[in-house]
């Protein structure tokens, strides 16, 4: 019984959501199968996860969001998922988008469909630091792809499969990968498109960005648009 | 130089040529990175048994005193030394991230296997005249 796409979600610590997440992706993707990367977790995230149904991947341990997802693009490709969709665990991604998500994915105009907390009407409102960050990363991914990224850090995505081949390899940034993954897809050529999702936005604020990370974040994210810049353009290698 | 310190320097860079082929020997290092430390030994060693070619140094960098060449190249020799463990650290670092993601596919594949398997002796149970020969045909 397995389908077209996989729904990845990596989790770490998130035994209170990650149930209810996986319930609500059920009943309205009936047709994707779901796989929880389990980000080396304390608590019952694993069998929260289980429990509702989900497929999961336990990593030894806490590897970090960006591997944890990249776990998932590497499991997808070993079991020849044509498409992949990425959410959190945290529940902030509203399963009601996943729908269109699918459809504009399925529809092969593009390689990478990005879901945009800003875009369309959306009643997302991210705490003012974080909303100067991304506005900030906003600019530059669009001064650099010619293109325009509402929401160029959203971590809602869905990729075809020459997307998760690509993002197997070495050269996908681990931590934290956004914005400068889309500058990497741009100039390996790839198509990318944005279309408006849902958010919950009561339920975000958590996640990963906490204490000093968002400067290391900033700092990071700078450093490694600078350097995708610099490279050659890396040309799809599958 | 004073004969006492050079015999101070050369009495160090033979114990750290010693210590190093003794770890070696016991394979706790590396002979990769063996090589890098035999030659600091060695490069201690020639500047202690010939000053001049540390005079000659610190003339040609604009040194004032020979120990400040000593000490500026000792900081130089670290820092490159710092840098090479970070790029070594990051290649590790990376293969370790591979290694897990792998071990965790493969474990929850080998896991999913398991549970099949164990369905099946449910099933003979079911039909005791079939036995697991049967089963395999």
């Amino acid at each position: 019984m397995k389908n077209n796409t996989l729904i990845i979600i990596p989790a770490y610590n998130e035994e209170n959501t990650i149930g209810n997440v996986i319930k609500g992706i059920r009943n309205v993707a009936q047709t994707s199968d779901i796989v929880v990367i389990n980000d080396g977790s304390s608590d019952r995230t694993e069998s929260a996860a289980k429990d509702a149904g989900a497929f999961v991947v336990n990593l030894p341990f806490n590897l970090g969001y960006g591997a944890a997802l990249q776990t998932g693009f590497k499991y997808a490709v070993r079991h020849d998922y044509k498409y992949a969709i990425q959410m959190d665990g945290d529940g902030q991604h509203s399963p009601s988008s996943l729908k269109s998500l699918t459809t504009e994915i399925e529809k092969n105009n593009t390689d990478v469909v990005i879901g945009s907390r800003f875009l369309g009407d959306n009643n997302y409102n991210a705490p003012a630091l974080r909303k100067i960050g991304m506005k900030i990363f906003s600019i530059i991914t669009n001064f650099i792809t010619g293109q325009k990224f509402t929401d160029p850090t959203s971590g809602y995505r869905a990729i075809n499969n020459d997307i998760l081949k690509f993002y197997s390899n070495d050269i996908y940034p681990v931590d934290y990968p956004d914005a400068d993954v889309i500058i990497m897809l741009h100039q390996a050529g790839f198509r990318i498109m944005e279309i408006p999702v849902d958010m919950n936005p009561s339920l975000t604020g958590k996640s990963m960005h906490s204490g000093l990370k968002p400067i290391y974040y900033l700092f990071k994210m700078m450093l490694s648009i600078f350097v995708t810049i610099l490279r050659e353009p890396i040309r799809e290698k599958v | 130089m004073p004969l006492r310190q050079q015999i101070f320097a050369i009495l160090i860079s033979i114990v750290i040529f010693i210590v190093i082929i003794e770890l070696v020997r016991k394979r706790k290092l590396r002979e990769e990175f063996s090589l890098i430390w035999l030659l600091t030994g060695f490069l201690l060693f020639i500047l202690a048994i010939w000053y001049d070619l540390l005079l000659a140094i610190t003339s040609l960098i604009g040194a004032s005193l020979a120990t400040s060449t000593l000490f500026f190249f000792g900081l130089v020799f670290l820092i490159l030394i710092n840098l090479y463990y970070s790029i070594k650290l990051s290649a590790i670092a990376n293969q370790m991230k591979n290694l897990s993601q792998e071990v965790g596919i493969l474990k929850s594949a080998v896991s999913s296997q398991q549970s099949a398997v164990r369905k099946k002796p449910v099933v003979n149970e079911a039909n005791p005249s079939e036995d697991s020969d049967t089963v395999k045909e």
